[in-house]
C-alpha cells in the first residue's frame, strides 16, 4: 500500500513541456547567529514539489520546518543553496489566521486581489466566488472578530487562494483548531486542492507544501510525507502515500502508515536525549 | 512507556484493518468508498454550516437609550455634587464673595457676555486657532512619526528628543516664540505646534511599534511591500495608537493655545478664551475669570467627546477590541 522512497522520484503529475516542479529546494542550509556561535537550523535540504503535488513536511520541534517555509515564501534568504518557485510568489497561510482586523472578510480577500492587480470592477465578484469556494458565502461583510476560528482559517485560505499562486505554503494552519473543526478543514482543503488540479477546472493547478508536527494530519492530507530530523533539520526519510483520496483521518490505512512514521519520528527524537 | 503505547496502537490499527478486509472484502470496500466520495461534498457542506452556526456568537448591543443613560447620569451627578459643594462654600462665606462668587454669579457673568454678543466670537476665535494649529500638527506629526518609526537612524537620533519634548510644558516656548515672532498669530501657532507635534508623532510611533509582526508578514506575502505596505497594512494597523496620539495631540494643542493666548495679548489679535481670561484678571472680576476657565474646560472636553471619542470607539469596535465581558 505504501512505498518508501529514499531517492527523489520524478514528478508524477508533471504536464509535458512545462517546468517539472512548482518549487525546487536545492541543497538549502540555514544558520542563524553570528559567525563562531552559529546555530545550524537547516542542513542540506533538497525537495522538489511537483506541479499539483501535495507534500507534507513533518518534524518535531526544532527541525526548522517553519524556517524552511519562510525561505520558500521569500521572507528570508538561505545561508547556502537555492530556492526556485517558477510560478511566482507563493501564497502562505499561518497557524494564526493573520487576517487584517480592520477589514471585513471580503475586503481582506479584495486587498489580496488588488495587490495582485485585479481591476476594481472584478474584485467584488471574485472575492464572493472565493468565499463561496470555502463555503462562506455570507461572510463577505463580517468582521474578522465576528467569525469563529474555523471560519477565520477558511477566509485566510480564500485570501491565500486569491493570490492565484500555483504554490500554497501552509505553516501548521490547523494546529490551533479543535479536532472536529480541523477534521472538517482537512476535507475542505483536500476538496479544494483536488478541484484545482482537476484538468477540467481550467486553473494552472495547485501544489501544496504543508508543514505540521501531526503525523496523522500529514498522512491524511499528503501524497508525499517528508520527515525532517531536528537540530539541524535534515531529511530523515520520505514516504509516498498511495491511499486514495478522499481519506479519513480514522481510516485503517492512514493509521497504519501513521504508526510507522510515528515510530521513525520517535526514533529521531530519542537520538537527542542520548547526548 | 512510549514504546508500549506505540505497540498497542499499532496492534489496534492492524486489527481494524483485518476486520475491514474480512468483513467486506476489497471490492466492497472500494464500492463503499466511491459512494462515500459522492456524499462527502454534501455532508461536508452541512457539517460546516452546522459548525459555523454553533461557533458563531451574536453579540447583542445594548439599546442606545440605556447606553446614553448609563454614560450620562454618573458625570451629571458628579457635576451636581461639585456645584452643590461650591454653593455651600459660598453660603458659608469661606472666602469673601468677591473672591469666591457663587455658581449663579458665574452663570450671570456668562449670560452677560452672551447678551453682549461677544462670547461666541471669543469661543470661535480660540476653536478656529486650535483647529488650524491641530491640523498643521497632524500633518507634520504624521510624517515625522512615520519616518521616526520606520527609519532606524532617524529613530536613534530623534526618538529620545521627541519623548523628551513631550514632558516640556509648551508654555516654556512662549517667551522664545515672542522674541522670534513678536506679539502675533505666528507666536500662538508656533507654541501650539511645539506642543502638539511631539505627542502626535509619538502616538504614531507607539502605534507602529505595537503592530503584530504577523500582519507585516501576512502583508508581505500578499504583496503589500513598499508604499502599498505602508498604506494597506502599516497605517491601518497602527490606527488605534495613532488615534490615541491624535487625542493627546488635541489636548496638547488646546492647552498650548490657552497658554499662548494668555500671554500673547495684543489689541490687533482677535480675542480668544485665553485673552478673555487675562482680561478678567486685569479687571479683578472673579466671576469673569471663573466663567472663562469653565468655557475653556467645556470646549476641550466637548471636542474630545464629540469628535475623538466616537472615532476611537468606532475603530476599536470594528476590530473587536471593545467587546464587553
Amino acid at each position: 500500500m505504501t512505498t518508501t522512497t529514499l531517492a527523489k522520484q520524478p514528478a508524477p503529475t508533471a504536464p509535458a513541456g512545462t517546468v517539472s516542479y512548482a518549487a525546487r529546494i536545492d541543497h538549502v542550509s540555514k544558520s542563524f547567529g553570528r559567525p563562531g556561535a552559529q546555530q545550524h537550523v537547516l542542513d542540506d535540504i533538497s525537495i522538489d514539489v511537483a506541479p499539483g503535488e501535495f507534500v507534507c513536511l513533518l518534524g518535531a520541534s526544532g527541525c526548522g520546518k517553519s524556517t524552511l517555509l519562510n525561505l520558500v515564501a521569500g521572507l528570508d534568504a538561505p545561508s547556502s543553496g537555492g530556492i526556485e518557485t517558477p510560478g511566482g510568489r507563493p501564497a502562505l497561510m499561518f497557524q494564526e489566521h493573520a487576517l487584517f482586523p480592520w477589514l471585513t472578510g471580503g475586503r481582506n480577500i479584495e486587498l489580496a486581489l488588488r495587490l495582485r492587480g485585479v481591476p476594481r470592477a472584478e474584485r467584488r465578484a471574485e472575492a464572493e466566488r472565493l468565499l463561496e469556494l470555502v463555503r462562506l458565502g455570507g461572510a463577505y461583510g463580517k468582521r474578522v472578530h465576528e467569525l469563529s476560528g474555523g471560519m477565520r482559517q477558511r477566509v485566510a485560505m480564500a485570501r491565500a487562494l486569491a493570490q492565484d499562486s500555483q504554490l500554497l505554503l501552509m505553516d501548521e494552519p490547523f494546529a490551533a483548531l479543535d479536532a472536529i473543526t480541523r477534521d472538517v478543514l482537512h476535507d475542505e482543503l483536500t476538496r479544494i486542492w483536488s478541484a484545482a488540479n482537476d484538468s477540467a477546472s481550467g486553473t494552472g493547478g495547485l501544489s501544496v507544501l504543508f508543514v505540521t508536527h501531526n503525523v496523522r494530519e500529514a498522512v491524511r492530507l499528503a501524497q508525499r510525507v517528508v520527515l525532517l530530523s531536528s537540530r539541524p533539520g535534515r531529511i530523515a526519510r520520505e514516504w509516498q502515500v498511495d491511499i486514495p483520496q478522499p481519506r479519513r483521518i480514522e481510516d485503517a490505512a492512514v493509521a497504519d502508515l501513521s504508526v510507522e512514521i510515528t515510530e521513525q519520528l520517535r526514533g529521531e527524537i530519542r537520538r537527542h536525549g542520548q547526548h | 512507556m512510549a514504546s508500549t503505547e506505540t505497540k498497542a496502537q499499532s496492534a489496534a490499527a492492524q486489527t481494524t484493518a483485518q476486520d475491514g478486509a474480512t468483513a467486506e472484502g476489497p471490492a466492497a470496500g472500494a464500492a463503499t468508498r466511491a459512494t462515500a466520495a459522492g456524499d462527502t461534498t454534501h455532508d461536508l457542506a452541512g457539517l460546516e454550516a452546522g459548525l459555523d452556526a454553533l461557533e458563531s456568537t451574536v453579540v447583542a448591543r445594548q439599546p442606545w437609550l440605556r447606553t446614553i443613560a448609563s454614560k450620562t447620569f454618573p458625570p451629571l451627578i458628579a457635576i451636581a455634587l461639585v456645584l452643590g459643594l461650591w454653593q455651600l462654600a459660598y453660603h458659608l462665606q469661606l472666602k469673601p464673595h468677591y473672591l469666591l462668587p457663587s455658581p449663579f454669579d458665574v452663570a450671570r457673568s456668562v449670560q452677560e457676555k452672551w447678551l453682549q454678543g461677544t462670547l461666541l466670537g471669543y469661543v470661535w476665535t480660540s476653536i478656529s486657532r486650535g483647529a488650524l494649529g491641530f491640523l498643521a500638527s497632524v500633518a507634520i506629526g504624521t510624517v515625522l512619526g512615520l519616518v521616526v518609526a520606520r527609519v532606524k537612524v532617524v529613530r536613534a537620533a530623534l526618538g529620545p528628543i521627541l519623548s523628551g519634548l513631550q514632558s516640556l510644558p509648551s508654555v516654556a516656548w512662549v517667551p522664545a516664540a515672542i522674541i522670534w515672532f513678536g506679539l502675533s498669530d505666528a507666536t500662538i501657532y508656533a507654541v501650539v505646534l511645539l506642543g502638539a507635534v511631539p505627542s502626535i508623532a509619538n502616538g504614531l510611533v507607539a502605534g507602529v511599534d505595537q503592530i503584530s509582526p504577523l500582519y507585516l508578514r501576512a502583508g508581505r506575502t500578499i504583496g503589500a511591500t513598499g508604499l502599498a505596505g505602508v498604506r494597506h497594512v502599516l497605517l491601518p494597523a497602527a490606527l488605534p495608537g495613532y488615534i490615541a496620539g491624535l487625542k493627546q495631540g488635541w489636548a496638547f494643542s488646546w492647552r498650548s493655545l490657552m497658554a499662548a493666548e494668555l500671554i500673547v495679548n495684543a489689541p490687533d489679535l482677535g480675542t480668544g478664551l485665553g485673552q478673555m481670561l487675562e482680561q478678567g484678571r486685569e479687571t479683578g472680576d472673579m466671576s469673569w475669570v471663573l466663567s472663562a476657565i469653565l468655557l475653556i474646560l467645556i470646549v476641550g472636553i466637548g471636542i474630545e467627546l464629540l469628535i475623538f471619542a466616537p472615532i476611537e470607539r468606532r475603530v476599536l469596535r470594528s476590530r473587536g477590541l471593545l467587546v464587553k465581558s
